[in-house]
């Protein structure tokens, strides 16, 4: 199904990342646990691709296994035409470099005994790229291209603030001349100036290195201003895929529509008094999943049938999937005749 | 299950009222293995009876060093207070150690960023919450243990009785806050600051948290001082704000002007740096550099060594102005707003 996708987005026919009908578990049968489970996209070269959800949602492990650093139960990963997880491992090792994953936490992601410059040289080191001359030297110039002075090189990551840190981050993630780079919350812990400026570079990094990303976050803002597509994902699953101001300002989930709504913006007090969607609950357990369709024990139109038959992943719109048994009507609000009215939600 | 809700319509605190809190020309001192250093510096603002003053700024500007100091929660041996912090009529900062004690929790309380640091992992939460009520009321343990469980209620927890048994550990971040404002609320105190209280969660979490303080606020009639590096959460909490940079207020007033026509190139370049869908990548206004230290602040306006705006004017001192309803501490604020129309 994921195939279709592409053809709105891109013409270059192979995609960088393609994932179908994935699964990834974890635990055993009582405590079995799907993070992930039945998802299904592709990420055309040089796409940015966007994923949101709340926490728990499974979209660190969607990134995970999309790089191929968790093994799926079930489904496939595609890098291009190869497949990671029937390589070799001295294969899937020189396959790697390719596929490079930016972390969260940057106090995490360094060895305090080492410096800032030996950080980023280590990977080099690994791969058994060049001489160390030669791997110093494009340490440095990485470092450069993230605009970190040369001053810091020398310096142990206690010395350096998060936005430094994070730059090092991906400095030590660009050496190995990656083609797709998942960022899994690589703004999350910055203040909202330095998380204007990693965005900045990193949608220069992207033009001037030709990246494609999968871009992970919680921050419907982050999300949306950065990437090309997006997808939303609550329990495991896919719920909505398609452009990201399509996503944004046309919501064909309820649940992409809620979490829209509890995002908070800057706006005059008149215009704060639209009518806000709270929801209720949080996220269930992931050892009992609801049945039918997952969102269904928090979401303001559920109906007898959302408990009983999950619903179907179909396109409703040119690269719009959504999975919801009131999809339809979702879209009919935005159609030009008898649209523009405001649903009404179930209280 | 779900609810639309409207907006809770935000109370117009009536411009003339007495403050509730009235902090003057605060000065915070600390002391570390390289000496003393000044944290907090002629920090001045108010709070009037059941109004909402957001307080923002990035990580490092003094936002939680003011709340704390309000609370006196820092350790005398290493910290300095100096100025003015009246409340209800009584200069908080000449109270005895007893007599303040008397006050947190009671009169003014306070709920922190991550709720698994401040509560204690080895009491049930019923434990805890029935130790606040017995700290403040003569009460038999039966009739705390009664309050604490009308307050888990009060916050929206489903089987308070049954979560009142429970460890910190057995429950969610969301649920932790909850019960961390059923113990900030549960002696209904005059003044709540709330710390980052939704940073940790999700934004469907987040705007549960937000409904439900600023609901009991108002039911209560409690004034909250709000503290967050969000500003569109102030945007729409809010009724006054101030904006603090390197341990000063550099600008505050009513949330719709500052948020709209801000004065001070620093709160603009906040306002300006919030991603939205809108905007064309790669162009987000960042700021440049980052918060001085301590020990090396500038001697003129703190900003300067960040600002765009800045001439050899700005090496100078500068004090913040009062212009109507409105405080700003910018040599050039006249200038900015004449070239930009203030809302650039």
């Amino acid at each position: 199904m994921s195939s279709r996708q592409t053809e709105s987005s891109a013409s270059t026919g192979v995609p960088a990342v393609s994932v179908q009908d994935m699964t990834v578990s974890f635990g055993r049968s009582r405590t079995l646990v799907r993070a992930v489970d039945g998802v299904s996209f592709t990420v055309a070269p040089g796409e940015i691709f966007g994923i949101i959800g709340e926490s728990g949602s499974g979209k660190s492990t969607l990134g995970r296994a999309a790089v191929g650093m968790v093994t799926p139960s079930g489904g496939e990963v595609r890098h291009g035409a190869v497949d990671p997880f029937a390589l070799s491992r001295q294969q899937l090792n020189a396959h790697r470099r390719k596929y490079q994953i930016i972390a969260q936490d940057p106090n995490a992601a360094f060895n305090p005994r080492m410096t800032i410059l030996e950080s980023v040289m280590e990977p080099m080191y690994i791969a058994g790229m060049g001489n160390r001359a030669e791997r110093r030297e494009r340490a440095l110039a990485m470092l450069d291209t993230v605009a970190l002075s040369p001053e810091m090189s020398a310096r142990y990551p206690h010395d350096l603030s998060g936005g430094q840190k994070q730059r090092a981050n991906i400095a030590r993630a660009l050496v190995l001349d990656p083609e797709v780079l998942v960022c899994d919350e690589v703004v999350a812990a910055l203040d909202v100036s330095i998380q204007a400026d990693m965005l900045n570079l990193f949608w220069r990094l992207k033009r001037d290195f030709n990246l494609t990303y999968l871009f992970i976050s919680h921050d419907l803002n982050v999300v949306s201003h950065i990437s090309d597509r997006v997808a939303v994902m609550y329990f495991g699953k896919i719920m909505e895929i398609g452009p990201a101001d399509e996503v944004m300002n046309r919501p064909l989930h309820p649940y992409s529509e809620a979490l829209r709504s509890a995002e908070p913006e800057i706006a005059a007090y008149q215009a704060r008094a639209r009518e806000r969607i709270i929801l209720q609950g949080e996220i269930p357990s992931a050892l009992n999943p609801p049945s039918g369709c997952r969102f269904h024990t928090r979401c303001p139109r559920a109906v007898e049938m959302c408990a009983s038959n999950e619903p179907e992943q179909r396109e409703l719109a040119p690269g719009r999937f959504v999975a919801c048994h009131f999809a339809e009507e979702m879209l009919a609000r935005f159609a030009p005749e008898g649209g523009g009215q405001k649903h009404e939600s179930v209280g | 299950m779900s609810a639309t809700e409207a907006m809770p319509a935000r109370a117009e605190a009536p411009a003339d009222q007495a403050a509730l809190l009235s902090v003057e020309d605060l000065k915070l001192d600390l002391r570390d293995e390289q000496g003393w250093v000044r944290v907090l510096d002629g920090v001045s603002f108010d709070i009037k009876p059941r109004e909402t003053l957001g307080v923002v700024g990035e990580s490092g500007c003094g936002k939680s060093m003011t709340a704390l100091s309000v609370m006196q929660l820092q350790s005398p041996r290493y910290s300095r207070l100096d100025g003015r912090i009246n409340f209800q009529g009584r200069d908080l900062l000449k109270l005895s150690r007893r007599q303040m004690s008397r006050i947190r929790g009671r009169n003014i309380s306070m709920i922190f960023q991550e709720p698994m640091s401040a509560l204690d992992p080895v009491f049930t939460v019923g434990a805890q919450i029935r130790e606040t009520v017995q700290c403040h009321f003569d009460v038999s343990k039966r009739e705390a243990d009664e309050r604490a469980i009308e307050a888990l209620d009060s916050v929206g927890i489903a089987a308070p009785r049954e979560i009142a048994k429970l460890y910190p550990m057995s429950l969610s971040g969301g649920m932790r806050q909850r019960v961390m404002i059923a113990m900030a609320l549960v002696c209904e105190p005059d003044l709540l600051i709330a710390d980052e209280p939704t940073t940790a969660l999700d934004v469907t979490i987040q705007s549960q948290i937000m409904d439900l303080l600023l609901n009991l606020s108002q039911k209560r009639g409690t004034a909250i001082m709000f503290i967050t590096h969000n500003l569109a959460l102030v945007s729409q909490n809010c009724d006054r704000m101030i904006t603090m940079y390197g341990g000063q207020i550099i600008e505050g007033g009513p949330v719709d002007d500052v948020l709209s026509k801000p004065l001070h190139p620093y709160t603009k370049g906040l306002v300006h740096s919030v991603p939205d869908a809108g905007r064309e990548r790669g162009t987000l206004n960042a700021i440049p550099g980052r918060v001085p230290s301590l020990r090396a602040m500038p001697p003129g306006c703190r900003f300067e060594p960040r600002c765009p705006h800045a001439t050899t004017i700005c090496a100078r001192e500068v004090g913040i102005e009062d212009i109507g309803n409105r405080q700003i501490r910018c040599h050039r604020w006249q200038d900015l707003t004449s070239i930009t129309g203030g809302a650039q």
